[in-house]
């Protein structure tokens, strides 16, 4: 190719990378707006908190096995299966856990309606016999079901999760899986410098149900157990009331929800007839047709309303109700608010636990991004400098091939939208390192070839073609191990890999093609027979 | 402008006073290292609670440690950062005082309120401005709406209110004050704030003597899964580059450069161990940078060497390693000089928080420069010598097999 074409092509590939940096700006404080909008600074340096939660997925396999127990006794009874008990066997020793139900005591004349039962209804669950007991039967939830279950659960969490975080209004807010596998989620969220309430509204379950009260209150677990002879109706469970002026309250409440926050349509804070804090809902149509028929079937008995296993309040039913109610509790307004939000949201299907909380006040951010300024701006001029000293002309070339090189860096990466963080500043000092390398390679190799008593065309040939060998060979290396760290590193050293990467690879080009342009041109407009600068 | 003509040195011949040094500094470092049971690990790492903050005037460290002791955070280390009159602390607990998992941030706000008590002010009905995220500056003035513009409709005026406060605090973190004001006048230089923000603002908050700058809060999951997945990704990297060099060289360069890679970050961990400084999660960026570093400069000299065997297949190795060795030493120097400068002012003015980052780096340009040379050739130079021991008619069926595998 001619330098011209050479020359044009380095010139849209530069125009790119700078419009693709500033943009079209009409004035300079459009100009800084783009900048700004276009380079994306991680959350150490520009401030805000990043989160890594898990959620614990085994809580959602637990409660599709509870469910299926629970089913499982119904069916049995349903078709004439006598049994003496029907429990879980989880196997908790292997990660993750198997999941088993052991039915025991099935007389062997009705093993094949129990086979029946688990091909029909069970075709998660594997049904063997227990060796050395013939009336025994054990089911375990297929790994594979379980499995799915588990990346339900994540998916279900995130979209929650997201939700929630969308509500409370923070802006560019993300939320990512951190290590596939592990069920860990990572949060981030720009500008938060006080993260609690964030986190709380993150954290809540949020799981409502609305359950008809078979008996109570009493005042104590005991006494509803009591109350029972120390054993529960079937399909009913105690579960803890407000604490009042006069104590403890226990609910015995139906094990199924007439309605739960899945029927939800919306929620909102408001007052209750005394002016308290509360939460009305509205339900879904077909939540609201379900409700109707139980407030309708049940009136004159206490309806509990439940939050996360927990009894908020148990009103009267006086008449009929179908599509809206009202939670009422000791909440603050800000409770209420954060309430209605997470009911709004959904519940999450799986609780979730903090592993990591980290948050960069906006004032460490920006202390740390002028420091980092200072010094590079310092050893840039360093290098800079030196590089014309040392190689005068010649340095001019280099200087040009790396500012040139951090412009398309910094471009490339406004462009794929990767996220500078202070791990992938170090990926741009190796870069910057590299790029002096290869300059300093072709130039000492263009001396070199000088001294042999080459003419400087044939010099400046000579010493590309070597040190191109060279360079790529250096290069390559590193891109190698870069792409190992992208690929199974996780967040700080996923930024260096992508900085380290995309520098390099633009520092292929400019070192090698740039500044070989710049070298031809010089060379075509030099005397014959006078000397290189270099 | 040039430092070295043809310079004529006999490397090889001094190879072992480096390998000494190089064993002395590795044995010194590992000492070190048994002695302290291990790395000294950052939270990050180790698991725990680090706050960093800035206080209006010099602290007393001791008052601070005896109210942490007060709140029951016992075995905390309190440590100043940067000059003393940035008035910079870092408060450090270990993951034994904060246990539960449950209430990860319990440490943290132990700390605040132990720094309330000291710092803060009584009245419990203010809040603290310069804890204050601009949310919250922003939902004060939104209340109040000193501007008067609630007749421009709820969403005009709460964005207004919204960059007022953002501005704002802009100006409280900026520079000089750095997160703290002492008076509220001082927030009459931001444009937009007239008297009506300011009192609005003096009504709900009140100036504290210190600014929570950052938080860290690590559960002891993760700091353990970092730990191992760093060493993982880094070996796995070494190994990758193994290939390559084998693929590109032989066999030979590539484990030579690798031991040379490991002595580097064997070396510099020594140090770290030796000066009691704390691997990071940024220092690790920093040890991949220098394994990079390392490994750019070794190829470097190796690929001299591939060049001159296949251009002298008769050359005595040793003397070819030595003439590979001088004659990309001008570029060695320079490179090494020039990323040292680099990483040196990267050191001096980077900041508290790239200290050990920029630390690990100095040193590591230093190791990684010194080792292509003493650790990577004489490597080479072995396997070399190895191979030809072992055979009568040696040397010249050696180089013979060198041609071989190295291609373009």
């Amino acid at each position: 190719m001619k330098i011209k074409g050479r020359a044009i092509f380095i010139g849209v590939v530069m125009l790119a990378c700078v419009l693709g940096i500033i943009g079209f700006p009409k004035n300079f404080q459009e100009l800084k707006d783009n900048v700004r909008s276009r380079i994306h600074l991680g959350l150490d340096l520009k401030g805000g908190t990043h989160l890594v939660l898990q959620v614990q997925v085994e809580d959602a396999v637990n409660i599709t096995a509870d469910q299926a127990l629970e089913r499982l006794r119904d069916e049995l009874k349903a078709k004439n299966v006598p049994y003496a008990d029907v429990q879980k066997a989880d196997d908790t020793q292997v990660q993750p856990p198997k999941h088993r139900i052991l039915v025991k005591g099935v007389p062997q004349e009705k093993a094949a309606d129990l086979q029946t039962l688990s091909t029909e209804q069970y075709s998660d669950w594997d049904l063997s016999r227990v060796p050395g007991d013939p009336t025994s039967w054990m089911l375990a939830l297929k790994t594979t079901a379980a499995a799915s279950i588990r990346n339900q659960a994540l998916l279900q969490s995130m979209t929650t999760i997201n939700n929630r975080i969308d509500q409370l209004g923070v802006m560019e807010a993300t939320i990512a899986e951190y290590r596939q596998g592990d069920f860990e989620l990572v949060v981030q969220l720009p500008g938060v410098d006080d993260p609690t309430r964030v986190k709380d509204i993150i954290q809540s379950t949020a799981l409502l149900e609305l359950k008809l009260v078979q008996d109570g209150p009493y005042a104590s677990r005991e006494a509803g157990l009591g109350a029972h002879g120390g054993v529960l109706p079937p399909d009913t469970q105690l579960l803890p009331g407000p604490t009042g002026q006069n104590g403890e309250t226990w609910y015995v409440v139906n094990r199924v929800a007439a309605v739960t926050g899945r029927d939800l349509s919306g929620a909102e804070p408001s007052h209750d007839e005394n002016g308290r804090p509360s939460v009305n809902f509205t339900l879904t149509r077909d939540g609201a047709a379900r409700f109707g028929r139980v407030t309708g079937a049940n009136v004159g008995k206490l309806l509990a309303i439940v939050l996360d296993n927990r009894v908020y309040d148990a009103p009267v039913i006086n008449s009929q109700i179908s599509d809206r109610g009202e939670i009422t509790g000791p909440f603050t307004a800000q409770k209420v608010q954060d309430l209605a939000l997470v009911l709004r949201s959904g519940a999450l299907p799986a609780s979730i636990t903090y592993l990591q909380e980290n948050t960069v006040g906006p004032s460490l951010g920006a202390d740390s991004i002028r420091h980092g300024i200072i010094a590079c701006i310092v050893g840039f001029v360093a290098v800079i400098g030196f590089m014309l000293v040392y190689y005068r002309g010649a340095g001019i070339n280099a200087d040009l091939a790396l500012i040139l090189n951090l412009i398309i860096l910094v471009a490339a990466m406004g462009y794929i939208g990767a996220v500078l963080t202070l791990p992938g500043i170090a990926g741009v000092i190796l870069t910057v390192g590299m790029g002096v390398d290869s300059n300093v390679l072709i130039f000492e190799r263009i001396r070199e070839e000088l001294r042999l008593g080459k003419a400087v065309g044939a010099a400046v040939a000579g010493g590309f073609e070597h040190a191109f060998v060279t360079i790529i060979d250096t290069h390559v290396t590193t891109i190698v191990s870069a792409a190992i760290l992208f690929t199974f590193g996780t967040g700080p050293i996923k930024g260096f890999a992508v900085t380290l990467t995309i520098g390099l690879v633009a520092n292929l080009f400019t070192s090698v093609f740039v500044s070989r342009v710049i070298f031809d041109y010089v060379l075509s407009r030099r005397e014959k027979g006078a000397e290189l600068s270099i | 402008m040039e430092f070295f003509h043809e310079p004529k040195i006999d490397w090889m011949g001094i190879k072992w006073y480096f390998i000494a040094l190089s064993l002395a500094l590795a044995a010194a470092g590992l000492t070190s290292m048994a002695v302290k049971k291990g790395l000294g690990y950052g939270i990050d790492f180790r698991g725990g609670t680090v706050v960093n903050v800035k206080f209006s005037k010099a602290p007393n460290l001791d008052a601070i440690r005896s109210e942490l002791d007060r709140e029951n955070l016992h075995g905390s280390t309190i440590q100043r950062i940067g000059v003393p009159s940035d008035h910079e602390v870092i408060i450090g607990l270990d993951l034994k005082t904060t246990t539960s998992s449950a209430a990860l941030d319990e440490g943290k706000r132990a700390i605040v309120t132990a720094l309330s008590g000291l710092y803060g002010q009584a009245e419990t009905s203010k809040l603290d401005f310069n804890n204050s995220s601009p949310q919250t500056v922003s939902d004060h003035l939104v209340a109040v709406d000193p501007l008067g513009l609630s007749s421009k409709g709820l969403d005009s005026a709460t964005k207004t209110y919204r960059d007022l406060a953002e501005a704002i605090v802009n100006f409280r973190n900026s520079s000089p004050r750095s997160g703290l004001i002492s008076d509220f006048q001082e927030l009459s230089l931001v444009p937009g704030v007239n008297a009506g923000v300011i009192a609005t603002l003096r009504n709900d908050f009140y100036l504290s003597g210190f600014a929570v700058k950052n938080t860290e809060i690590v559960g002891p999951k993760v700091g353990k899964d970092l730990r191992r997945q760093a060493l993982y990704v880094t070996l796995a990297g070494l190994g990758a580059m193994l290939v390559y060099i084998w693929f590109r060289f032989e066999l030979s360069y590539g484990v030579a450069a690798v031991v040379a890679t490991f002595h580097d970050v064997t070396i510099t961990l020594g140090f770290f161990s030796l000066l009691n400084k704390e691997i990071t999660l940024t220092v690790i960026a920093a040890l991949l940078t220098l394994v990079g570093y390392s490994m750019n400069d070794t190829i470097v000299v190796f690929d001299r060497i591939r060049e001159n065997v296949r251009l002298n297949k008769r050359e005595n190795f040793v003397d070819l390693v030595n003439r590979s060795i001088n004659q990309t030493l001008s570029r060695t120097i320079l490179t090494s000089g020039l990323t040292f400068l680099a990483v040196l002012s990267l050191f001096l003015f980077g900041g508290e928080v790239i200290h050990g980052f920029s630390f690990a780096l100095v040193v590591g340009v230093i190791i990684g420069t010194y080792s292509s040379i003493f650790i990577a050739s004489p490597i080479v130079v072995f396997f070399r010598q190895r191979l030809a021991g072992s055979s009568v008619v040696g040397r010249s069926r050696t180089y013979e097999r060198e041609a071989a595998p190295a291609r373009r």
